[in-house]
This record gives structure tokens, C-alpha cells and sequence, in this order.
């Protein structure tokens, strides 16, 4: 057997997203304690440091629960089932084999009864992970397509890719909630107060506030984005690395590009889980920037070249 | 105060051996638990074999001589597994590969037991079984390729020979279909 020119060593992606989990929980938390601090002054001045607690509670219970629960929460939300004994006994095999080539126990395997082709993995780690995929990829794409799609997910399995990507989706969804509750309650409270009996100070405060209630789910989605994006490309190269048959990833790359196909149950939160882009929305003027996925093409070049 | 320069020294190396040695220790153990794979494997396909041999002789009971061989192949990767090193035991589950190969080529020959839905699960469990052999391979092998380097790599060398860690071999079985390795390179 020749050596291989590359290893992808999966214990080094896992040391490095240990890492990445720690400074994203970092900042998400540092991100709800600005947030708290704003809201306990603008409600009463010189209460913001008692909203610090809460916000760190809050930070705390909601990355506790996205790192316990929130797989069950994603797989619930698309409208997965897990796949009974004896179904689909192709996909089983191939999700079975593959995970023996990473060392890794095979995860729990997910239907989406829908035609889009798609897929997407999920879990804490590698012991408590699942693989989802739709009825489209199983009926559409052929053996080594599938094969090539399955090693890209059992990658993100395997270099616990998927604990970063559902913190990040939970604690996201946690701020834009926040937020979102931010807006509402200025909307209502702060403005009649504001009439009556507040001076220049207490303005600014208000004007800080609905700031941060703006830009911080931007900027909590663009870290997001960021983050999965990078992911694409490593899981493309160890997915192609592991069937040892790029082009089968580049084929099934091609056939979800060309399905016009949207998701149905994939939402903004849940998009950048997913193998490609379910949402099929439009190229906008702020292109990249607000994307969930890499551009397909530039993916099938990639592998094109190994 | 001067006393705590040198000790401060002494305790960094300390702690930079220990660490060295630990990743030496998980490494080994790495190879370890994906050779444990590879054999839960093997010993599938050998447990498939004799129900195999029983469904074809019923349709071609003179390819006495087919039979036989897979037969003593079977037993000789057996004894290999019990007694002989990574190297010899390949060797027998290559040649196992290869007599399995020759009787599938003559079952080929009998369409009426082409047809016979036993065989057929048989068959596609044998093929599962063997992509999965290569699979498992192949992470143990990635792995003691890991552990080699490490070892063979300054500083570590000089712990691994210090205590006792010792390459470990790859298990390499020929296989005509196997695929090219792709180049993977970041830009």
C-alpha cells in the first residue's frame, strides 16, 4: 500500500476544535454579559451588574443543554426518524464501512422524508452522534456519490466538527432569541418612559442598547458562518481522503447543484448543519459573506485537484 | 532565589517528558485498539466462509478441489492469527482473499446458483466483510504510520528507545482493486 502524500490526522482537527469550542463559548458568554449588563441599565440605571449573573446563568444552561440535548432538538426540528433495522440496508453498509475507516463506532442513522438531496450529522461526539439524510440523496445519487457524502459527514463526525457547529447553532439561536425579546421590550417599555420623565443619559443607554440588540445576532451569525464554512472544505478533503475516490464527491456535488430543489424543514439556524446549502436562496450583493456553505464550484474544483 | 532557577528548569523538562512519553503511550494504544478492528473483521469473514462452501457445493459438488483450498487457506489464517506476527498473518489472509476469489469465479459458472437467494446474501455479506477488512486496514496502518514517525523523530526517539516503544508493523494485504490515494493539498 503507498503511504499517503497527506494524512489528515483526525486527532489533530479534534485537539484543534477543543480549542475552537472553548473560545466560542468564551465569546458567546462574554457576548450575553454585554447584553445583560445594557438591558439592567436601560430598565434601571445601575442595575446592570446585576443582570451579569443572569446572563452567565443563561449562557451557561443554554450551552449545557445544546451540548446534551441539542442534537435531539435539531433532529426533532428537521423532522428525522431514525432508520429502522433492515431499511435502507445499502446506506447502513456504507455508514457502517466508512466509520471503520475513520476508527470511529458507527452513529445513529436518520431519514428525512423529503425529495431534496441532502444531508447533515450531528452530537456531541463521536459515541453520541447521528447522520441524517433525505429520502432525495438516498433515491438520487448513486454508490460512490453516496459513499462520497457519507465520508464528508462521518468527518465531521469523527474531528468532533459537529460539537462546534451545534453550540454555535444553539448559543446563535439563543442570542438572536435574546435579542429579538430586547427590541420588543424597548418597543413597549422604554419608549412611554422615555416621553415622560428621562434625560439626555438614559437616551444613550437606549440608543447603546437597541444597537447591541441589532448587530450582536449579526455578528453571532457571522461567527457562525465563518465557522462552517472552513469546516466544508476540510471535511470535503478527509471524506475524499477516506473513500480514496474524490470524483464520487464531485459527482453527487454536481447532482445537488443542479436539484433546484429547497428543503422544507431546514431553517436558517439549522442551513449551515447541512451538506450543501438547503435553502437554495438566491446569490445576494454581499456575496460570501452571508454564505452558509462554500460556492459548490469552488468545492468540485477542489476536489478535482487532488 | 537562585536556588528556584534551576529547579524551575528541572520541573519544565520533567513535565515536557512526561508529556512525551503519555503521547507515546496513547499513541501505542491507538494502534492497538485499530488492530482489534481489523480482527473483528477477519474473523467474520472466516465465519462466513464454511455456510458459503456448503451453499455452492450444493449446486457444483464436484469442485472438490476449489473447496478444499479455501478450506486450508481457512485454517492456515487461523493458526496465523493464533501464533504468527502482523506480517505472517497478512500473508494467510491474502491467500484466503485469493482462494475466496477463485470460488466465487467458479460459482460464476452455475447460473441456477446465482440464483439462490442464500448465496446471494452470502455473497454480498462476504464482499461488505472484505471492504470493511480494507477500511480497517487502512486506519491501522494510518495509525502506526503516526506511531513509527513519532518514534523514529528527535527527541522522542530517545525516550522510545529508553523505554521500550518499538515500531509496530503495518498489515498490508495486496489487493489488485485497490484505489490510488488521492493528493490533498491546502491552499
Amino acid at each position: 500500500m503507498a503511504a499517503p502524500q497527506s494524512r489528515l490526522n483526525i486527532y489533530d482537527a479534534v485537539a484543534a476544535n477543543r480549542w475552537r469550542t472553548v473560545a466560542l463559548v468564551t465569546v458567546f458568554t462574554g457576548i450575553l454579559i454585554a447584553l445583560g449588563y445594557v438591558v439592567g441599565e436601560v430598565f434601571a440605571p445601575g442595575g446592570g451588574v446585576a443582570m451579569v449573573p443572569a446572563a452567565l446563568g443563561l449562557s451557561g444552561v443554554s450551552a449545557t443543554a445544546s451540548y446534551f440535548a441539542g442534537d435531539k432538538l435539531v433532529l426533532a426540528q428537521s423532522q428525522a426518524r431514525e432508520l429502522a433495522p433492515g431499511e435502507e440496508p445499502q446506506l447502513r453498509n456504507i455508514v457502517e464501512t466508512l466509520s471503520i475507516g475513520l476508527g470511529i463506532p458507527p452513529p445513529r442513522i436518520y431519514v428525512i422524508d423529503d425529495t431534496a438531496p441532502n444531508a447533515f450529522a450531528t452530537g456531541r461526539d463521536p459515541k453520541h452522534a447521528s447522520i441524517a439524510v433525505t429520502r432525495g440523496l438516498v433515491d438520487k445519487l448513486d454508490r460512490t456519490e453516496l459513499e462520497g457524502v457519507i465520508a464528508h459527514e462521518l468527518s465531521h463526525v469523527g474531528n468532533h466538527d459537529i460539537r462546534v457547529m451545534l453550540l454555535v447553532t444553539v448559543l446563535v439561536g439563543t442570542i438572536a432569541l435574546l435579542s429579538d425579546w430586547m427590541l420588543r421590550s424597548f418597543a413597549w417599555g422604554g419608549g412611554g418612559r422615555r416621553g415622560r420623565d428621562r434625560g439626555g443619559g438614559g437616551g444613550i443607554i437606549l440608543i447603546v442598547a437597541i444597537a447591541l440588540a441589532i448587530l450582536t445576532p449579526i455578528i453571532a451569525t457571522l461567527i457562525q458562518l465563518a465557522v462552517s464554512r472552513q469546516r466544508e472544505y476540510l471535511a470535503d478533503a478527509s471524506g475524499a481522503l477516506l473513500t480514496r475516490y474524490p470524483p464520487g464527491l464531485a459527482s453527487a456535488l454536481r447532482k445537488i447543484a443542479a436539484d433546484k430543489e429547497a428543503l422544507e424543514v431546514a431553517n436558517k439556524a439549522t442551513a449551515s448543519l447541512y451538506f450543501a446549502n438547503p435553502l437554495k436562496d438566491a446569490p445576494r450583493a454581499m456575496d460570501g459573506l452571508f454564505d452558509t456553505h462554500p460556492p459548490i464550484a469552488e468545492r468540485i474544483r477542489r476536489l478535482e485537484a487532488m | 532565589m537562585e536556588i528556584l532557577i534551576p529547579l524551575v528548569v528541572i520541573a519544565v523538562i520533567v513535565v515536557f517528558v512526561i508529556s512525551l512519553y503519555n503521547r507515546l503511550v496513547t499513541m501505542r494504544q491507538r494502534v492497538r485498539e485499530a488492530w482489534a478492528d481489523i480482527d473483528v473483521q477477519l474473523k467474520r469473514r472466516w465465519d462466513l466462509i464454511p455456510n458459503l462452501i456448503e451453499t455452492v457445493k450444493g449446486y457444483a459438488a464436484h469442485e472438490r478441489q476449489t473447496f478444499e483450498s479455501v478450506t486450508q487457506a481457512r485454517a492456515a489464517a487461523i493458526t496465523a492469527a493464533q501464533s504468527g506476527s502482523p506480517e505472517q498473518r497478512a500473508q494467510a489472509e491474502t491467500a484466503l482473499g485469493a482462494a475466496l476469489v477463485n470460488l466465487r469465479a467458479v460459482a460464476e459458472a452455475y447460473p441456477q446458483l446465482q440464483a439462490v437467494q442464500e448465496f446471494k446474501d452470502l455473497s454480498e455479506n462476504l464482499r461488505d466483510t472484505e471492504d470493511k477488512i480494507a477500511f480497517a486496514r487502512r486506519f491501522y496502518n494510518g495509525n502506526v504510520r503516526d506511531y513509527n514517525t513519532a518514534i523514529q523523530s528527535v527527541p522522542t526517539n530517545i525516550l522510545a528507545g529508553t523505554f521500550g516503544f518499538t515500531a509496530e508493523q503495518y498489515f498490508e494485504m495486496t489487493d489488485p482493486a485497490q484505489r490510488e490515494v488521492p493528493k490533498v493539498s491546502f491552499s
